[in-house]
């Protein structure tokens, strides 16, 4: 079976030149099959693989399958090759399911519109790109899918290009991913630098012996690949991009830009959890950028009125708490919060499409409300995604949640104040989704008659998804139960062989604090759920019971209000800061240098020449009586010269 | 018995006249006569030569001179012809046009 493992990312590319060569010659119908065909055999073999490589003694679950050299340049050496190990099924079984998912839906919701086989053509690139990404065997190959899936949110955020704010949030996204993607290149060159390979397996076993562990080397190294996450992942400074890429098609938003693409950062650290443990100052960084950018993005979406927004904003949130994660050394726990994001995130996005496609296209919460009779199914599942990024216990996201806080708090490489970022976050978290909740599906109706009389629930092909994504989030999280509860930790041990350095390093240090502070993880546990309650309460006050103490509130604050409103005027700032200059200085460049010096030295050449020639051309009169005279008087002066010189 | 410095005075008179012609004529079959009274100048001075210096190879030069002279005439003519056809003219400050 495992000899199929390239099969994994060629079906969708397959699915992706079929649609894409005979674009515009396929009926619907054949399209939407072909594409989501492809994506769910994807998701049959990869489950398969799964099963295989669990029956797999833990040491021989790793799989390579080098398919063909690529690049065989002087020491430099890069195959097409697939690494199957736990990490990367986890991966391809997240994004092909998900990935599926959102492909049969998007059927229902591209339904009205005239580019309908462009849309699924991309979709497929992009599953291709991101299986790449998660299945690559070295770094160089991993990049290719690390741009691809890149080039496809960049095609998919401006799928609307008619529209002016969709391209404009195309470019930004891209642009701003390659200012991560440069740090992860040279990130990568130094790896190569001192590694020689790039091939994963080769440099996790030679990094040791290769570099100082805490040198500056290493700790560059992954600083700099660290750069490339928070350009993918939308961390602080670079998550700009992120909230402007909801200008896509909602399941576009949904895949791309919540389940998969930008978590790429999260797999790509614990891919090379080997390094990182190696510079705990990179770790450091990455668990405060993580840490700040949970905290500062959910400060952010609880001002936000456009509903898809408020869940990009939820969004990067979430990913900070996969950095935290990963920043105190705990991988596992970032990949579990991964996948079950990967769920409800999905799920959150997919139904908040459902409520856009049932509002007309509406996306403003203030027009909506009194939902949940129009669209009983949508409510339901969104509400159980609520509750599951909330932290409520038994939903998949407390437990992932809850594994990050508990590991801040614990870990060798956690702190107190990680955890008190973390916590607070999760309260905001709460109170922010309520808000959603109640603004869009209880209290008055604040829709126009016209959107009323068409407001219905989606089709099946919409609504299937959602409550099958709705499952997963619930029970989603029982596979990674904390050890407090007396159950086996099923994800950890899954993961255990690729994070064995991290793990043991753990362990160790559990060991050595008592074998871990029962009292202490319950206690915390119970504090962040009553946290949670208390903003979902507070939330309910505000936005259900008082509407009236909402809006006193924001006049009272008016000041942080509007300054959360208009998101810290970070892209004012930046616009300032970096755009404006670099504008200004393009334009000095073009008007005073190139047009005045450049061009003006080289016309000014061309206009001396030109005026010599003109005075030459004078003697050149065409006449033959002119020439006959002067060759006539050239003779009579050479005569004279030789007669009497 | 008319000597050979009477001959090259002819000559030079000749090719004088010829060369003023071309230089100063605007008619291009003025022009083209001046041309033949030029290479007639040059003939009448190879054979005053070859009579003087008694050897034969001056009269074949003429000859051969007199033959492309005559060819010359020909092709000449008849490209005169043909640019008086198409411009109608015979000035020949008119057909300047490969200048810019």
């Amino acid at each position: 079976m495992f000899e199929y493992l390239y099969l994994v990312p060629i079906l969708p590319l397959a699915g992706f030149l079929i649609n894409g060569l005979l674009l515009g010659r396929l009926p619907r119908p054949v399209v939407s099959f072909v594409a989501c065909t492809t994506v769910g055999l994807s998701f049959i073999v990869s489950l398969l693989l799964f099963f295989e490589l669990k029956e797999l003694p833990v040491e021989a679950r790793v799989i390579e399958q080098v398919l063909f050299p690529w690049i065989s340049a002087g020491s430099l050496h890069a195959n097409i090759g697939f690494l199957l190990d736990p990490l990367s099924a986890v991966m391809i079984l997240v994004v092909t399911g998900v990935g599926f998912l959102i492909h049969i839906y998007s059927i229902g919701y591209m339904h009205h519109d005239p580019c309908f086989g462009r849309y699924f053509t991309y979709m497929n690139l992009f599953m291709f790109s991101m299986l790449v990404l998660v299945l690559a065997d070295n770094y160089l190959f991993m990049f290719v899918g690390w741009e691809g899936v890149g080039l496809c949110s960049y095609l998919l955020i401006g799928f609307w290009y008619e529209k002016q704010s969709a391209s404009d949030a195309g470019k930004k996204a891209f642009i701003v991913n390659r200012i991560g993607d440069f740090g992860f290149l040279i990130g990568m060159f130094i790896i190569f630098w001192q590694v020689g390979s790039l091939d994963f397996r080769t440099v996790m076993q030679t990094a040791p012996e290769v570099f100082v562990a805490g040198g500056a080397l290493i700790t560059a190294a992954c600083l700099l690949m660290f750069v490339g996450a928070i350009g993918k992942s939308a961390q602080i400074p670079l998550f700009v991009w992120l909230p402007d890429a909801m200008e896509g098609p909602t399941p576009v938003s949904a895949l791309i830009h919540a389940a998969t693409m930008v978590t790429a950062g999260v797999y790509m650290i614990a891919r090379s959890n080997v390094l990182y443990l190696m510079a705990p100052d990179a770790l450091m960084v990455v668990a405060i950028i993580g840490g700040a950018t949970a905290l500062f993005a959910a400060t952010i979406g609880l001002a936000q009125n456009d509903i898809k927004r408020v869940l990009a904003y939820s969004t990067v949130s979430q990913l900070g708490y996969m950095f935290l994660a990963c920043g105190v050394a705990s991988f596992t726990a970032g990949i579990f919060h991964l996948m079950t994001h990967a769920f409800f995130k999905a799920l959150l996005f997919l139904a908040a499409g459902s409520v856009i496609h049932a509002m007309s296209n509406e996306q403003d919460m203030r027009k909506m409300g009194g939902l949940k009779k129009y669209v009983p199914i949508t409510y339901a599942t969104m509400l159980i995604a609520t509750l599951t990024i909330s932290g409520i216990p038994g939903f998949s996201g407390f437990f992932s949640k809850d594994e990050i806080l508990w590991k801040a708090f614990s870990s060798p490489y956690g702190h107190p104040i990680l955890w008190v970022i973390g916590f607070v976050t999760a309260g905001l978290t709460a109170f922010y989704m309520f808000r959603l909740i109640y603004l869009t599906f209880h209290g008055r109706e604040r829709m126009d008659d016209h959107t009323r009389k068409h407001l219905h629930e989606s089709p099946k092909s919409m609504t299937v998804p959602l409550m099958a994504l709705a499952a997963l989030s619930v029970v989603g999280g029982f596979v990674g139960m904390p050890h407090l509860f007396g159950v086996t930790n099923y994800f950890e041990h899954w993961l255990e062989p690729v994070m064995a350095g991290a793990s043991q390093d753990a362990a160790s240090h559990a060991l050595a604090a008592g074998g871990g502070d029962t009292g202490l993880e319950l206690g915390l546990m119970f504090a962040s759920v009553l946290l949670v309650l208390v903003a979902i309460f507070m939330a309910r006050k505000f936005y259900h019971q008082k509407p009236e103490l909402a809006t006193q509130m924001c006049e009272r604050l008016s000041g942080v209000h509007r300054i959360l409103l208009n998101k810290y005027y970070v892209d004012e700032i930046y616009g300032a800061v970096v755009v404006r200059p670099l504008v200004n200085g393009s334009k000095f460049l073009w008007r005073i240098v190139d047009v005045l010096f450049i061009d003006g030295f080289l016309n000014g050449l061309a206009t001396v020449y030109s005026d010599i020639s003109q005075l030459l051309r004078t003697g050149q009169t065409g006449r033959v009586r002119t020439y006959a005279t002067v060759f006539v008087t050239g003779v009579a002066v050479i005569l004279a010269l030789m007669l009497f010189g | 018995m008319v000597t050979i410095p009477a001959f090259l005075i002819v000559a030079v008179v000749l090719f004088g006249i010829g060369t003023v012609g071309v230089m100063i004529s605007r008619n291009i079959i003025i022009l083209f006569m001046c041309v033949e009274l030029m290479l007639n100048a040059a003939n009448l001075a190879i054979i005053a030569f070859s009579r003087a210096l008694n050897v034969v190879d001056g009269h074949v030069i003429v000859f051969l001179v007199l033959t492309v002279a005559a060819a010359e005439a020909a092709v000449g003519l008849a490209m005169l012809i043909t640019i008086y056809r198409n411009r109608e003219t015979m000035n020949i400050d008119r057909f300047s046009i490969l200048k810019w």
